[in-house]
């Protein structure tokens, strides 16, 4: 199916009920039809439609303006410099281009742009009813991986993909006219785009944060009666912090999503006891694969926090269970599915996976996508996600997966996060490296860290050195740029290998 | 009358409030009713007048999946009303979709 019948299905079945709110007012289902109709006659054909900026309360007319005239939409991230911003850019020489305001300037110097608020304002009021396109295989989403560690990757989102995930995952029609959804996530990232449809979908109201910060989120959360909210991780801590041990004050929220990114145990249930009667879901999904793949529910959380059953507590920090509508198998280097509780890489394969870039389809001949994520799956099927392939650490031989060690520095009350990297090494290949961020206030030497580790992991795992920093370094979605973190430790070059007794 | 669907179809009811959203079709023209009756693919073209034939108001919920028993017709209600789906004369059964946490 073609997200331009995702349109008429909301403007069917949500004619009369306020979806957005734009200036004038609240737009109904009806409103929203008219308006994105209206806007595909004034795009060009072909080529695509590209926006740069903030959130925006209208911004799904842009998405379906786009999708009636049958070309892709194509969110970059406006916190790109100049130079990547307009590379991107110009692999859709074709496209319109609409942006913010406040990125207009930088997008002007370089290409015909226009203001969005300026589209909206002179959308044609009446548009002539022409075929709507249909062809479910044409591409409906372009996203840019975030290149954390390599060139910005355009990724193929076709509609068959999108719709393939909300047609398994959604019931239309299944919130409440009281419903409301507060997006959070830029629309560049993969959730941004499914929060926008999976919540259009079952008729939810949506409210747009123009970019992110923990007191205005949970201001608009109380103010608008927000039911629904989905936050990357780094987002999630921050408005744990903002709370400063409060308990929220939030009557209306119901579910509290949160994925993208790995997070601390600790930091979960932060925020589980200062968001009483919230149901928190853990969502796992990649760019690739049209968003969420897995999930971790209400039912798994409650249960880690107010069982002692030791299962239930350690699966707090796996990402739930895999999709009904999609497969997943471990495999090890060459290949081989691994049983149960044996770590390999995660391949994934459904209607929603889409797993293409502009430069080709990287699906293997029976429908495999890798996902370059190294993972477990235990006896109950619950997924287990270790890190990037490509971040694994290979000490002495032995794989060892960043997650866990960071997952043990985290778990000692002084320590905020911790970046594991392996450094390279002459004995070793690699020596395992930490930097850490403390709690505000704590004091900690390094060495009750190493010692904390020792406490819990085994002797191999245990970091050879760790350093305290005022800060790790981010992407603004909440991916931690390892790479940085990598480059500054083997830069220090001066820390010596801890010569230790294995 | 028989009709050929493909995913995205829409079918308005002749004769109720039913609006349906095909999702997946089969490859012939098939016979599908609403409410008993012939539906139309225009809101437009709705007649204004008619009933639902008798063994035909089962009504028809926001949300539900119509399906066949061949499992090649999958119609989605957007609007409800008060005839049903049917295929040849025969009511269509409805496909329960797990029902998953909210995850965006």
């Amino acid at each position: 199916m073609h997200l331009a019948s995702l349109l008429d299905m909301v403007e069917s079945g949500f004619s009369d009920r306020a979806l957005l709110e734009g200036p004038d007012g609240p737009v109904t289902g009806a409103d929203l039809g008219r308006l994105a109709s209206g806007g595909a006659t004034t795009l060009s054909p072909t080529g695509g439609l590209v926006y740069v900026g903030e959130n925006h309360p209208l911004l799904p007319v842009a998405v379906f303006a786009a999708a009636r005239a049958g070309v892709p939409f194509i969110p970059v991230n406006y916190r790109l410099d100049d130079a990547q911003l307009i590379e991107l850019i110009d692999r859709y020489p074709d496209a319109d281009v609409l942006t913010d305001e406040a990125s207009a300037p930088r997008v002007g110097a370089h290409r015909d742009v226009r203001v969005l608020d300026d589209w909206l304002a002179a959308l044609p009021s009446s548009a002539p009813i022409g075929e709507a396109p249909d062809d479910d295989t044409a591409v409906a989403v372009v996203l840019f991986t975030s290149g954390t560690t390599s060139a910005p990757k355009s990724a193929l989102l076709r509609h068959r993909h999108l719709m393939a995930y909300l047609l398994n995952t959604v019931t239309f029609g299944g919130a409440s006219p009281d419903e409301a959804a507060l997006v959070a996530v830029p629309p560049y990232h993969v959730a941004g785009m499914a929060n926008m449809f999976s919540n259009l979908f079952a008729g939810r109201r949506l409210v747009y944060l123009r970019r992110f910060d923990p007191d205005e989120w949970l201001r608009t959360v109380r103010d608008e009666r927000i039911t629904n909210a989905m936050v990357v991780p780094t987002m999630l801590v921050r408005i744990v912090d903002a709370l400063a041990g409060r308990t929220a004050d939030v009557p209306t929220l119901r579910s509290l999503s949160y994925g993208g990114a790995r997070i601390s145990e600790r930091a979960v249930r932060d925020a589980v006891r200062l968001f009483p009667g919230v149901d928190f879901v853990n969502a796992y999904g990649l760019t690739e694969t049209a968003s969420t793949i897995a999930v971790l529910g209400p039912d798994d959380h409650r249960r880690a926090i107010e069982s002692d059953d030791p299962d239930a507590i350690r699966r707090l920090g796996s990402a739930g269970r895999i999709l009904p509508a999609v497969e997943v198998e471990i495999r090890d280097d060459v290949g081989t599915p691994v049983p149960p509780g044996v770590p390999g890489l995660i391949y994934v394969r459904g209607e929603q996976v889409a797993g293409e870039y502009a430069t080709g389809s990287v699906l293997d001949a029976d429908g495999w996508f890798s996902t370059r994520d190294r993972g477990w799956l235990d006896e109950g099927d619950y997924l287990f996600i270790e890190g990037r392939a490509d971040d694994t650490i290979i000490r002495g031989g032995e794989n060892i997966a960043p997650a866990e060690i960071e997952e043990a520095l985290c778990s000692h009350p002084g320590v905020k996060e911790a970046c594991v990297v392996g450094v390279p090494d002459d004995e070793w290949g690699q020596r395992i490296e930490a930097a850490v961020v403390l709690e505000p206030g704590a004091s900690v030497a390094p060495e009750e860290l190493v010692d904390h580790v020792r406490g819990r992991l085994r002797r191999s795992k245990t970091p050879d050195s760790v350093v305290i920093r005022d800060a790790l370094p981010y992407t603004p979605t909440g991916k931690l740029l390892r790479r940085q973190v990598l480059q500054e430790l083997s830069d220090d070059g001066g820390t010596p290998s801890t010569k230790r007794e294995d | 009358m028989t009709m050929q669907l493909k995913p995205g179809t829409r079918l308005y009811s002749a004769v109720c409030e039913t609006e349906l959203m095909t999702i997946r079709a089969p490859a012939d023209p098939i016979a599908v009713t609403i409410g008993g009756v012939d539906p139309v693919l225009d809101a437009g073209e709705r007649p204004g007048a008619g009933e639902v034939v008798e063994g035909h108001g089962g009504g028809s919920a926001m949300g539900k999946r119509y399906v066949d028993d061949a499992g090649t017709l999958e119609l989605l209600c957007t609007k409800a009303g008060e005839g049903a789906p049917a295929v040849d004369g025969v009511l269509l059964g409805t496909k329960d979709a797990k029902a998953l946490p909210a995850s965006d």
